[in-house]
């Protein structure tokens, strides 16, 4: 009975916690997606789309369809570069704009994640 | 050359097992009560075959051998010879190959050191042992060969990823897999117990050191890894949830709990039934850990690079393994009725496997839930830090005092006659809790909850240690993992309540004003060293509340082979806090992204590891010397 009701506690606590990842046309297509807390974009960055100042790094995620700005705080993984691929993870600000407040580490340079190999091989036939 | 040695000892190896299985099914029935001494000769014979096997492989790193597909992949000539020898496990085929010697060694220690136990049971726990070694080596030939060869031998190799050359995660894997394989044991012997019935509290003793062991390697080989991720991957914390660390943490929950049943049927001979699902436990989670990291299944950051039909092998013997086992229990277990007390040391070790459990079903379903989503409904998803805190972090407050209640318990029948002392222990937590609060001058509820019970059992594992001094009973191994567990969960409480991060660009010369700190970037050179280059930026610290000043040197390091870039963190440990700061170049421009950060107590927490797994190692030479 305890064991129940703690699995069923774990669950409830999982769905309130999980992070969904969207590509840009995901993003554009939902409708109700602003009410959704922290999600994941993944795309790639924009060709001469990154702007650095000191507070913040500026750039555009594309799926080769859809885009969306995304402005950024913090440590940048050393393969992220623009016509590369790129996970970030924050809250939208509406439908064109991204607060990302991590973007994901990648070690191997020829590593896409699954996710974004799928979407990438699907837009660009 | 080596290739063929190589690949002919594994082959040979895959006969001693089925040899050793087939004269220890002759040697059963033979009438006399010990076990025939050719099965010793030939254990031995498995476990040199194994080891020289391993040093061919060893042979062909240091010697540059890029005949063999896996030194080709991960290994460079220019490497040093440090890393090129550590290289050796640093890879798929390696690691298993490693994996294999430690369940063969283990096998042919325990045949050696449990020589007051029935013949029956230990010839089964060899047998089934063996059976294991084999799957493995077959897997090993047949999907993952480190001596497979390419032709034409290929002038110079790929080289190890820059980030796996690093000492800690030279000793890392071998730790882990100590902590991992070293469960296979029990997992036969589970076996061979459920089969034989020998049981109770000889069962117990026979298995006790090997989970104390493995449980301590597997501690320390946890360690390693997180140490590694807080300076290498310039992630700048100790624990984030991965996939490939959770994956590490599920079997080690399902020891500590074994490591605590099976004290209830070594001295009480309860719990028999749940001590073998929980031996049984560890090791399938230990091959789930593996299969899932392996096959590239779990979306994690750090992943070899994978290939899907090795998943699927794995994934083959652990279906078969998990179906044997739990349709050999199914066959052979009796409910037994034991009236408990709810008031005793039996029930306070059954709560504690209840937590043990609960963690271990949070993290598992947090690890293998997007798994599910993906298959159901297609929706891609992450499950971050945030679920783990809210479900792990209440709970461990409950935790933390029925730990510091429990070990006082009495067997059979507890009373509470000491409830004033606990009251003033508590009151002296929440006190200093106010203290620290005050000091800091910042707070948040949850986490004072966390300082005040581990406090509470700080203070009451070290009022239980000058009892056991005044009873001459010197047996701390449970007390100092006990405190270095409470200690462990306060710095982690501090820590986590009072660190101090910031993000920024800066550009040389630029400085940057966080609270009241000062941080310039002074200059920046290039060095050329042995196998990379580095950027090696200077950065000044001045602090205006005490007017101190550091300078921290983070790196930029490009290597060559295989060409890539990689992110040192410089960090300044001290006992109350580190600084750490990380540069990186944000996409060649003039710009680079800072990462200061201040962690205090960071250095406590690997402590506080250690000494819980010195806990563990302490009770194992205790009972050697016990026994021998």
């Amino acid at each position: 009975m305890l064991a129940i009701i703690s699995v069923f506690f774990i669950l409830k606590s999982l769905n309130n916690n999980i992070l969904y990842f969207k590509s840009p046309t995901d993003i554009k297509l939902d409708q109700d997606i602003i009410s959704q807390k922290k999600i994941r974009v993944g795309g790639m960055v924009k060709q001469s789309s990154l702007k650095i100042n000191s507070k913040e790094i500026r750039f555009i995620i594309t799926d080769l369809k859809n885009e969306i700005r995304v402005s950024y705080t913090g440590t940048v993984p050393n393969l992220f570069s623009e016509g590369k691929g790129v996970v970030a993870e924050g809250e939208l600000v509406d439908k064109n704009f991204f607060i990302a407040d991590r973007i994901l580490a990648k070690h191997d340079e020829n590593y896409m994640p699954p996710e974004l190999k799928d979407i990438m091989k699907k837009n660009a036939k | 050359m080596l290739s063929s040695i190589g690949s002919s000892l594994l082959f040979i190896n895959i006969l001693l097992g089925i040899t050793i299985i087939l004269f220890s099914l002759q040697n059963l029935n033979d009438g006399k009560n010990l076990i025939n001494k050719k099965i010793y000769h030939i254990c031995v014979f498995q476990n040199t075959l194994i080891i020289i096997c391993f040093f061919t492989l060893v042979s062909a790193f240091i010697f540059s051998d890029f005949s063999l597909i896996t030194v080709y992949q991960n290994s460079h000539s220019l490497k040093p010879i440090f890393y090129k020898i550590t290289g050796t496990w640093g890879n798929h085929e390696g690691s298993l190959l490693l994996w294999v010697i430690i369940l063969t060694i283990f096998s042919f220690f325990f045949l050696l050191y449990n020589k007051d136990h029935p013949k029956k049971y230990r010839i089964y726990t060899l047998i089934i042992q063996n059976i294991l070694i084999i799957g493995f080596l077959l897997f090993l030939l047949f999907s993952s060969n480190p001596f497979s060869i390419i032709s034409p031998t290929p002038k110079e190799g790929l080289g190890l990823n820059p980030i796996l050359q690093d000492p800690a995660l030279a000793i890392h894997p071998p730790l882990l897999y100590i902590g991992f394989v070293g469960s296979s044991i029990y997992f036969s012997a589970a076996i061979a117990s459920l089969l034989t019935g020998y049981s109770g509290k000889l069962f117990a003793l026979s298995i006790k050191n090997w989970v104390l062991i493995s449980w301590s390697f597997q501690t320390l080989g946890i360690l390693t890894g997180s140490i590694w991720a807080y300076y290498e991957l310039g992630w700048g914390g100790f624990w984030f949830w991965d996939p490939v660390e959770n994956a590490s943490l599920l079997p080690w929950f399902a020891m500590t709990a074994l490591i605590h049943s099976l004290i209830v049927l070594e001295k009480r001979n309860l719990f028999y039934f749940w001590t073998i699902i929980l031996c049984l436990l560890t090791f399938i989670l230990s091959v789930t850990g593996t299969f899932l990291v392996r096959s590239g299944i779990l979306n994690s950051v750090h992943t070899f690079a994978n290939d899907p039909a090795r998943g699927l092998n794995i994934l083959i013997f652990l279906t078969l393994m998990i179906l044997f086992s739990v349709l050999l229990l199914f066959k052979k277990f009796k409910s037994n009725n034991y009236n408990l007390n709810s008031n005793s040391k039996e029930t306070f070790i059954l709560v504690n496997n209840w937590f043990m459990m609960f963690y271990l079903i949070t993290v598992l379903l947090g690890t293998v839930y997007p798994i599910f989503t993906e298959v159901l409904n297609n929706s891609k998803i992450s499950v971050g830090p945030p679920f783990y805190n809210s479900v792990i972090i209440p709970i461990l407050i409950l935790f933390l005092f029925f730990m510091s209640i429990g070990p006082q318990a009495k067997w059979i029948k507890n009373q509470f006659n000491n409830l004033k002392l606990l009251a003033i222990i508590l009151t002296g937590g929440i006190i200093i809790n106010f203290l620290i609060i005050y000091f800091f001058k910042s707070h948040n509820i949850l986490s004072s909850f966390i300082i005040i019970s581990s406090l509470f059992l700080i203070i009451s594992s070290l009022k239980d240690t000058i009892e056991l001094i005044e009873n001459k009973n010197f047996n701390f191994a449970r007390v100092i993992s006990h405190i270095a567990f409470g200690f462990l969960i306060l710095s982690i409480g501090l820590n986590y309540n009072f660190s101090l991060e910031k993000d920024f660009n800066l550009k040389l010369g630029e400085t940057q004003k966080f609270k009241s700190y000062l941080i310039k970037f002074e200059s920046l050179q290039l060095k050329d060293f042995k196998n990379y280059k580095a950027v090696i930026g200077e950065f000044k610290i001045s602090n205006s509340q005490n007017n101190s000043e550091l300078f921290l040197n983070p790196e930029i390091r490009i290597y060559e082979n295989p060409s890539t870039l990689t992110y040192e963190a410089s960090i300044r440990s001290g006992l109350l806090k580190d600084y750490y700061i990380t540069m990186s170049n944000i996409d060649r421009s003039d710009y680079y992204n800072i990462k200061f950060q201040k962690k205090p107590f960071m250095i406590w927490i690997w402590i506080s590891v250690i000494f819980i797994s010195l806990g563990g190692f302490l009770r194992v030479f205790k009972n050697a010397s016990k026994n021998y």
